[in-house]
């Protein structure tokens, strides 16, 4: 059922004309598809209109409009996240953010950059990068997302170990909220405690309470020198306890992630650039800083991999090859995807110390369900991605898939994780997030919600699940 | 405007012929949109993406949307180039899903009857028969010849065509005559060492309009100890019929052409268009439907190389003296060559090895110049837009020659330089005819 009948929608249509021009809004059969999907997989819904407006009064001026005719807004930078967050489930109109592209300013004296939320990851980071400055939030898709939906999801990435996440690099926003108004929240400080902090309440709300319109982020200065090597391991647990060992000898690399082998010939099968297909898992660790202090660094790791039953330990080199791996690395949620037509991926993320515990979990789950789960992630920060290789079409698979999934976030909960570490709510876990955060926990979050987008109009169908998902296992 | 009758047959063809593994094969990552150059050129437009693409035929084929004429146009809007399937990490092919639905989508439109004749003409009366290549490329070396040319340029006869086609016509290579087309002979045998015996895929338009350019390709080839033979009865690859929604056509001309060169034994078959090769290397899924022609296919996809690959393979760069006067030289790659064929560092490694030239790698040489086949013709603003960005970049690098491996590529760079008002100072020229100006003591 169409969200507004036809009259309705005709002069919705027109509004929306006549604030961001005949050329900005979309109302096609095809131009509606496009927007009708993300990266998630087994969600698609067509918006009504999509509109792009090309500024920020624009974009207020949309929400103002919406708010008043109760339209659900589905904000899209370019479509990449993993939990369903940009499909409009409930219609309405997508916004499209392509035309707010712009950096604006690069301020070398405060080592910020301020940008419009459009504007592609990569592009500030090697913006940046040229003027020996750095921006270290690297999602895996930094060369295709934008730095609007980081902001919306509070995107990881590999370098989150050493690093921390977006939100840990934002310092000021611009925000339109559903009643129309622009507000500014932070500033160029390092110390502001003036009110609430409304700039990290925004970032990772998912859309859900505002649509971000400029941001101002921190910047730090670019290490020195980055070494790269690869530990292989014919023991996945082993792999796992690696991890744990170099944390515990006070050892903090840039990037430790972790591939099991499942993953490793999908991303060599994909990029041909001579990983060993023949190890049960990969660890792939990055130090960066002096140079001194990395050769030592990874010496130390080296050893440390070995004293876990590394069967090999390799260096990266040169910093082509490095590169080499890091991006073969990024691919490997879509590589896997050239295994199965279906590929389901979660985010369960678990204190470091708890790595091997949460490996050896997900092999019995998946043992037990009979589903094929391969486990690449994060392993340094806590964050695995276990994903499910399935097909849609299995009805019964899909939903032994539910119920391997739903164990492995009781299981995350369990060991003192969570459910998801950088990838969001959004629909797919939103069933799941009271298990989080408890009944008190959840009425805190929607009393916010209330307060900002009374009419319910942001993203609508998602991080609130319609229907809480029962516990299946009872915490001991 | 399609009529609702066409929209459920599409439908149903969609649903019924469409590798439906395929297209779940893509997941929406979107790791294809940074490569896709209608994308970026339309201001990042999902509909002219490869994903948004794959979702439209999807979403047909589900069942989810009608197909209309938005859809066709976006699907028409797409190069091919076939950049996007390199940097799927999913392996999707791409190429292979857009001729499907560009087949169905042909089938059933309604065309004038001059289209329909002219389509006729074209692909069923002109590319596929060799003879009348020559005589219509034979005409316009007669128009060049004459004089007419620049009659006919004069009096602004061209000014009534579109801007990019008048201009085009100014920058067509010289067509040898006929008489001289027809008297090459069919062997030529290998210079110094003997290394292998290969077959030339002469190409319909590299064997008539870009006639000299095989020539420096059978002229390199028998440098570096090849026997070169050009098997009769050979014809144009199916590419332009593929392309545009006649895979009924390319299958035919496929049969016959895997039939001429089983005949000629060759060690590897040779080809100097990459828009070609991507084609003929493209053989064994156009015909895995038919048992009988699919291992032929596969055994000439085996032997299938460009001419810069089994140059460098044979260490031609190596035993011969390369030199050219000072000079700035790029490169732009043929996207089928480097996508469909994965040859893109040989050309360079060749480029390189000239004395004397400064090779400087162009920025973004491996996205798409807008030529794209018939893609300029029928697309002739994005054709055209694509085209003048490419400029920009070449002019960047400063080369007095810009070299390519496709005669398409090869005729836009040409219009390029031409749109740029650069004939005077830069030059646009296949690889081959580079190699073989460049080689010393001849």
């Amino acid at each position: 059922m169409p969200l507004h009948s036809e009259k309705r929608l005709n002069k919705l249509k027109a509004q929306l004309i006549e604030i961001a021009g005949n050329e900005n809004v979309d109302d096609t059969t095809s131009g509606r598809l496009v927007y009708s999907y993300d990266a998630t997989p087994n969600f698609q819904a067509l918006p009504e209109i999509v509109v792009a407006p090309r500024t920020a009064e624009e974009v207020a001026a949309i929400l103002k409009l919406c708010g008043e005719t109760s339209t659900p807004v589905y904000t899209r930078g370019s479509g990449t996240n993993l939990c369903a967050d940009t499909c409009p489930l409930k219609g309405g109109i997508v916004l499209l953010m392509k035309h707010l592209n712009k950096i604006l300013e690069l301020d070398r004296e405060n080592l910020t950059i301020t940008v419009q939320p459009g504007t592609i990851t990569k592009e500030i980071s090697d913006l940046v990068e040229k003027d020996d400055l750095f921006y270290p939030p690297d999602p895996s898709s930094m060369k295709i997302s934008t730095i609007g939906g980081n902001l919306a999801e509070n995107s990881g990435g590999l370098r989150g170990l050493k690093y921390g996440v977006t939100k840990d690099y934002v310092m000021a926003l611009q925000v339109a909220l559903p009643n129309g108004e622009l507000i500014r929240t932070g500033g160029k400080l390092t110390k502001d405690v003036a009110g609430y902090d409304l700039t990290h309440l925004f970032v990772g709300s998912e859309g859900t309470l505002g649509v971000i319109t400029e941001a101002t982020l921190k910047l730090i200065p670019k290490p020195e020198s980055q070494k790269t090597i690869l530990a292989l391991y014919q023991d996945i647990e082993a792999a796992g306890r690696s991890v744990s060992a170099i944390i515990a000898h006070k050892m903090i690399p840039v990037t430790l992630e972790f591939l099991d082998q499942d993953t490793i010939k999908a991303v060599e099968d994909f990029a041909h650039i001579g990983l060993p297909t023949n190890v049960k898992a990969i660890l792939l660790i990055v130090q960066d800083g002096p140079k001194e202090i990395v050769d030592r660094d990874i010496h130390k790791i080296a050893e440390i991999c070995r004293g876990e039953q590394a069967v090999d330990v390799r260096l990266a080199s040169s910093a082509e090859e490095a590169e080499e791996l890091a991006t073969a690395r990024r691919s490997a949620l879509s590589a896997l995807a050239r295994l199965k037509p279906t590929t389901i991926l979660e985010d369960a993320t678990v204190p470091r110390s708890e790595i091997a515990a949460m490996v050896r979990a997900i092999a019995e789950v998946a043992q037990k369900y009979q589903v094929r789960i391969s486990t690449f992630g994060h392993a340094g920060d806590g964050n695995l991605h276990p994903t499910c290789l399935t097909d849609a079409r299995d009805e019964d698979e899909m939903n032994r898939v539910e119920e391997a999934f739903a164990e492995i976030f009781e299981k995350a909960i369990e060991l003192g994780g969570t459910l998801t570490g950088e990838h969001g709510v959004g629909v797919t876990k939103a069933p799941y997030l009271e298990w989080k955060l408890g009944k008190a926990g959840m009425e805190v979050m929607r009393g916010i919600k209330q307060a900002i987008d009374p009419n319910g109009i942001m993203n609508p169908g998602k991080v609130f699940a319609d229907k809480a998902k029962q516990r299946m296992v009872t915490v001991k | 405007m399609m009529t609702s009758s066409e929209k459920k047959t599409i439908q149903k063809e969609f649903k019924e012929e469409m590798d439906y593994d395929e297209l779940l094969n893509c997941m929406r990552c979107g790791f294809c949109l940074p490569s896709c150059p209608t994308y970026i050129e339309t201001g990042h437009q999902e509909k002219h993406s490869p994903r948004g693409r794959i979702a439209l035929m999807k979403g047909v084929a589900d069942g989810l949307i009608e197909p209309d004429d938005d859809l066709a146009h976006s699907l028409d809007v797409c190069l091919g180039c076939r950049a996007c399937e390199p940097v799927c990490p999913s392996g999707v092919q791409y190429g292979h899903l857009l001729e499907d639905a560009r087949t169905i989508l042909q089938r059933n439109k309604r065309q004038t009857v001059g289209v329909k004749m002219l389509r006729k003409g074209i692909f069923d009366e002109l590319f596929p028969r060799q003879d009348r290549m020559e005589k219509v490329t034979g005409l316009i070396g007669f128009y060049q010849r004459s004089g007419l040319s620049k009659v006919a340029r004069k009096v602004g006869f061209m000014n009534l065509f579109p801007e990019s086609m008048a201009t085009m016509e100014k920058v067509l290579p010289e067509v040898p005559k006929r008489s001289v087309m027809k008297q090459r002979p069919r062997f030529f045998e290998h210079e110094g060492e003997k290394k292998a015996t290969v077959a030339l895929f002469a190409g319909c338009l590299m064997d008539t309009m870009f006639f000299d350019t095989n020539n420096a390709t059978i002229k390199l080839l028998r440098k570096a100890g090849c026997d070169v033979l050009i098997p009769e009865n050979q014809l144009c690859c199916g590419a332009l019929h593929g392309h545009n929604g006649e895979l009924e056509k390319s299958k035919q001309l496929a049969k016959q052409n895997i039939e001429a060169f089983e005949a000629a034994e060759a060690d590897y078959i040779i080809t100097n268009a990459g828009g070609c090769s991507a084609f003929l290397i493209d053989y064994d899924h156009l015909l895995k439907d038919e048992p009988e022609w699919s291992e032929r296919a596969k055994h000439f996809v085996g032997k299938l190389k460009d001419i810069s690959r089994i140059l460098v393979e044979l260490d031609f760069q190596k035993t011969h003296r390369l030199q050219l006067p000072d000079q700035i030289i790029t490169y732009q790659d043929s996207c089928h060559l480097r996508n469909v064929m994965k040859t893109f560092n040989e050309p360079r490694i060749l480029l390189k090895a000239i004395e004397g030239v400064h090779f400087v790698e162009l920025e973004g040489a491996d996205t798409c110049c807008g030529s794209a086949g018939d893609y300029n013709i029928v697309q002739p603003e994005m054709a055209m837009q694509i085209l003048d960005h490419k400029m920009e970049k070449v002019a960047d690098t400063c080369a007095q020659i810009i070299v390519t491996a496709n005669p398409g590529c090869l005729l836009e760079m040409k219009l390029g330089v031409e749109r740029a008002h650069k004939s005077n100072e830069v030059r646009a020229m296949h690889i081959a005819d580079v190699l073989v100006e460049a080689l010393v003591n001849e």
